[in-house]
């Protein structure tokens, strides 16, 4: 199966957008109706707890089979395969630039292609663009609402685009002019019921990626997903698209792989404990990792469909926040929340080694386009590069 | 990054993961056999049981969890910052030291966990305790925050002065040591839960009031239904024996070992660690006469890799051109223009790539197969932005299995190669207090139409790339040596230290 192109129609089926809460009348309800007259109420109380536990039960005789079959092609372990792989020497990185600048908490960052700018969004509002190399700051922008959680620069350099608390994404293109309000040219793609959390481009200018908070939805000029998701709490959805259709969604404990032009999903995991902070797929597009708030960073293989590997150790305690892989993929960069990044070897499982200099916990971890270095931002309102 | 309502009964659930594996922490070090050796600490006249130093708790963590020491302190540190082993002396300084300063643990009454949210009502009790006992020497913010209480809850203000009177009576009637201890860990457990300057202890969460009414069975079984017509479908999947993919994932390592540049390296250097940027300006996208030579072996990787490289691209477009097959390639540009264009052009689009690649007797015919072109041609009826994937599809396969392995063994790939340059490997610079200016790169956005600035001349990079005399071109391939890593870099320290 060749993961860039899928031959999925797409299909804006209105039908299946999941509004919330809208009652609707079950077909197999009669089936199940019985015959002493009770009052309508209990009546109705009785066949709906009836079919709710027949669904139950085939629901769950289903996912064990399909747990069986997963299981079934399993013969090897990751560190098995690994025992003839070199092991990794002693590492050292260090800290090589600090990006100081903003007010607040930092919530999200993007590399530009060109290697070394990134943009940079936060809890005070700001969003500012820096050439990391030099530390200056190029661009800076005020969004009229704090609680900026999601940033992302498009792939021509030309523009970024943030979002968060104002319920929608905003595109701002730069421009070299100092006295141009950046703010007066931007444009909006406005969403309606609850927050960004994630966006990301395409690969060009002209789209980008959303995925809101609560509803689980991503958007995408023309798609909308429908997932059904936990009604007593709020959703997070963190999403990575490696390829133009493929999506890889973080939310509760699951991790889901969406194709984003039909709107299904196509694969599902639920191995984490806790809830998965942030999902990252795997340099050549066939797994990913995901990183949870159990502590553990996990591997997925999306061939073999199912969970190949665990980080974790037993002294880190604190979930993990971001996650990204080294060029090569052979190793996996966690930013955690107690302040540190743990650095794993993600072919014989063991941790490589872990850098402290953050002096708050990490929000938002991403190597660089070329893999020279990865960045990272912190609730210390600054930003590190590490080479 | 989180952001929670409320959970039943206050808690947030990572949180509690997180308070209980720090427990078990705690619990191991208190194990008689395995645990800390405690011993009786003196402080001012009376001596307090069961009391550690610094230096023990991090010696013990090393041991145990087989950690360096910086990181021992470090999670010995996170212990004491959220409350499980307070200091005796200083005890506002949250910190663990690394010496002989004194610790104790935290009784598990006031845990964190066990006594989660901490209520304003116990803080009163406790500022009112504390109040009377030392009558009226409280801190300034203490005091501060003991005055706010009172206008607060004035109401229940005679309770709350009357629960102090009495936990006062009874701790007169325990031995001093025993009321000293319960002293100590009371006032550790108040200035976790209320610092006297705001600490974000990284438990910050946003609370949002759930628009949501509460579960709707109804909900509940369409969702069940939606979950058991997932499993029925991933049933139905092909899933591939683990052995094959895990050793993809060691194949794939392997192969892309020697470009990445945190593992080995990169040549000349890597700019961060040097503040050179001569890795980038010799790898740019497209402007650079002779590629370096791992840029063209990667092209050799997957097709993919030469179609995202601009110069590949460019390269493979030069040798299709020879082999009379451009079209493939601009057809396939054109879709994907299509694809990730804007919405507004998709239809102006479609027919431009209809006119030119696919209407009988276009000037730039692609070959496709009758089945795909129907279909292609019917949906371009209704064009949208997927109504050209099945012939990209089909053109991809056709190049990837035919144009590019014969790309490969060309002359043209293969002069490509030897002509490509392996830059050689910069020294670090031997005194390292010297760094490099560090110039800014012309910005990606493009500048408006005025005049450039004069003599600037650190902003412009040249068009021409004049590679520095340290540069040696390799015609062949050989054993080069690779820029310092950061797997190098600690040997070359450590040699360069004896």
């Amino acid at each position: 199966m060749c993961k860039h192109y899928l031959y999925s129609i797409l299909c804006i089926s209105t039908s299946l957008c999941f509004k919330p809460f809208r009652c609707r009348s079950l077909p197999a309800q009669r089936k199940y109706m019985r015959s002493p007259p009770i009052p309508e109420m209990a009546t109705q109380e009785v066949q709906l707890s009836e079919t709710l536990a027949h669904l139950k039960t085939e629901s769950d005789t289903l996912k064990g089979k399909l747990e069986e079959e997963r299981a079934k092609l399993h013969d090897v372990e990751l560190h098995q395969v690994a025992e003839k792989v070199e092991g990794l020497g002693q590492f050292v990185m260090k800290t090589r630039r600090t990006l100081k600048g903003h007010g607040n908490k930092v919530l999200c960052m993007d590399w530009c292609k060109d290697k070394r700018r990134i943009v940079s969004s936060s809890q005070d509002g700001k969003v500012i663009v820096w050439d990391a190399f030099t530390t200056n700051k190029e661009h800076a922008v005020t969004m009229p609402c704090t609680w900026v959680m999601a940033c992302a620069y498009a792939p021509s350099g030309c523009a970024v685009a943030c979002g968060g608390l104002d319920n929608k994404c905003s595109v701002y293109p730069l421009s070299l002019d100092k006295n141009e309000n950046l703010a007066a040219k931007k444009k909006s793609v406005a969403m309606h019921t609850n927050y960004l959390s994630a966006c990301s481009f395409t690969n060009s200018d002209m789209q980008v990626r959303l995925s809101r908070m609560g509803e689980d939805t991503c958007s995408s000029f023309v798609t909308a997903l429908h997932h059904f998701f936990d009604l007593t709490e709020l959703f997070k959805v963190f999403r990575h698209v490696l390829h133009d259709f493929m999506s890889l969604q973080g939310c509760d404990k699951k991790a889901n792989v969406w194709d984003m032009r039909s709107g299904q999903c196509i694969q599902s995991f639920e191995t984490h404990e806790s809830d998965i902070n942030s999902v990252r797929y795997y340099p050549s597009g066939d797994a990913f990792a995901s990183g949870s708030d159990d502590a553990t960073c996990r591997l997925y293989d999306l061939r073999a469909d199912r969970e190949v590997a665990i980080y974790s150790k037993e002294s880190i305690i604190f979930g993990v926040s971001s996650v990204d892989f080294s060029l090569s993929g052979r190793l996996l960069f966690g930013g955690y929340n107690d302040y540190t990044i743990n650095v794993w070897d993600v072919l014989k499982g063991t941790r490589v080694s872990i850098l402290f200099g953050h002096e708050n916990r990490v929000s938002t971890l991403r190597v660089s386009p070329d893999g020279t270095a990865f960045c990272t931002g912190s609730w210390d309102h600054t930003l590190r590069t590490w080479a | 990054m989180t952001i929670n309502t409320l959970a039943k009964g206050g808690w947030h659930r990572d949180q509690m993961a997180c308070f209980r594996k720090m427990e078990k922490v705690i619990v191991a070090m208190q194990d008689p056999d395995m645990g800390m050796k405690m011993r009786n600490q003196r402080l001012l006249i009376t001596v307090i049981p069961h009391a550690m130093t610094g230096r023990d708790v991090i010696n013990w963590l090393m041991q145990k969890y087989n950690m360096c020491e910086e990181e021992a302190l470090h999670l010995g540190g996170m212990l004491v910052r959220y409350g499980y082993i307070y200091p005796l002396k200083e005890p506002r300084s949250l910190v663990l030291r690394a010496d002989e300063s004194p610790y104790r643990f935290q009784t598990p009454y006031f845990w964190t966990s066990t006594r989660w949210p901490a209520t304003e009502l116990d803080y009163a009790i406790y500022l009112a305790k504390k109040n009377i006992r030392k009558q009226g020497e409280l801190m300034e913010y203490e005091k501060e925050r003991y005055s706010v209480l009172h206008k607060r809850i004035n109401h229940t203000w005679d309770f709350v002065v009357m629960q102090a009177r009495e936990q006062l009576r009874a701790s007169k009637q325990r031995r001093k040591a025993d009321r000293i201890v319960l002293e100590c860990q009371e006032q550790a457990y108040w200035l976790i839960n209320r610092p006297p300057v705001s600490l974000t202890l990284s438990t910050f969460r946003i609370y949002f009031i759930a628009h949501f009414v509460c579960v709707c069975v109804c909900v509940c079984t369409f969702c069940l239904c939606l979950q058991i017509e997932f499993c029925r479908r991933a049933l139905g999947r092909n899933r591939v024996k683990s052995s094959i993919c895990l050793e993809g994932f060691v194949k794939y390592s392997e192969q892309y070992l020697s470009h990445d540049p945190i593992m080995q390296g990169c040549l000349p250097s890597n700019p961060w660690i040097s503040d050179d940027t001569a890795h980038w300006t010799m790898n740019t996208e497209v402007r650079v006469p002779i590629p370096s030579r791992l840029r063209v072996e990667r092209w050799s990787f997957s097709f993919m890799e030469l179609l995202n490289d601009a110069m590949g691209r460019r390269e493979f477009m030069t040798y299709l051109e020879k082999e009379f097959s451009a079209e493939n390639l601009c057809f396939w540009q054109a879709c994907e223009d299509i694809r990730h264009g804007e919405n507004s052009r998709i239809v102006e689009k479609v027919e431009e790539v209809y006119k030119n690649f696919l209407a009988p007797g276009a000037a730039r015919w692609v070959n496709i197969d009758s089945k795909t072109m129907d279909k292609t041609l019917k949906g371009i009826q209704h064009p949208h932005r997927f109504v050209m994937d099945d012939a990209q599809m089909h053109i991809y396969f056709l190049m990837k299995k035919d144009s590019f392995p014969r790309y490969l063994k060309s002359d043209l790939y293969k002069n490509m190669l030897a002509k490509a340059i392996v830059p050689q490997e910069v020294k670090k610079s031997v005194f390292p207090f010297m760094r490099r200016q560090r110039h800014s790169s012309p910005s990606p956005v493009p500048t408006l139409a005025q005049p450039a600035p004069v003599s600037d001349a650190r902003a412009e990079k040249p068009e021409r790339v004049d590679l520095p005399s340290s540069i040696v071109c390799v015609g062949h391939h050989s054993n080069h040596r690779k820029g310092s890593s950061a797997f190098t870099e600690f040997k070359a320290r450590t040699s360069l230290s004896t």
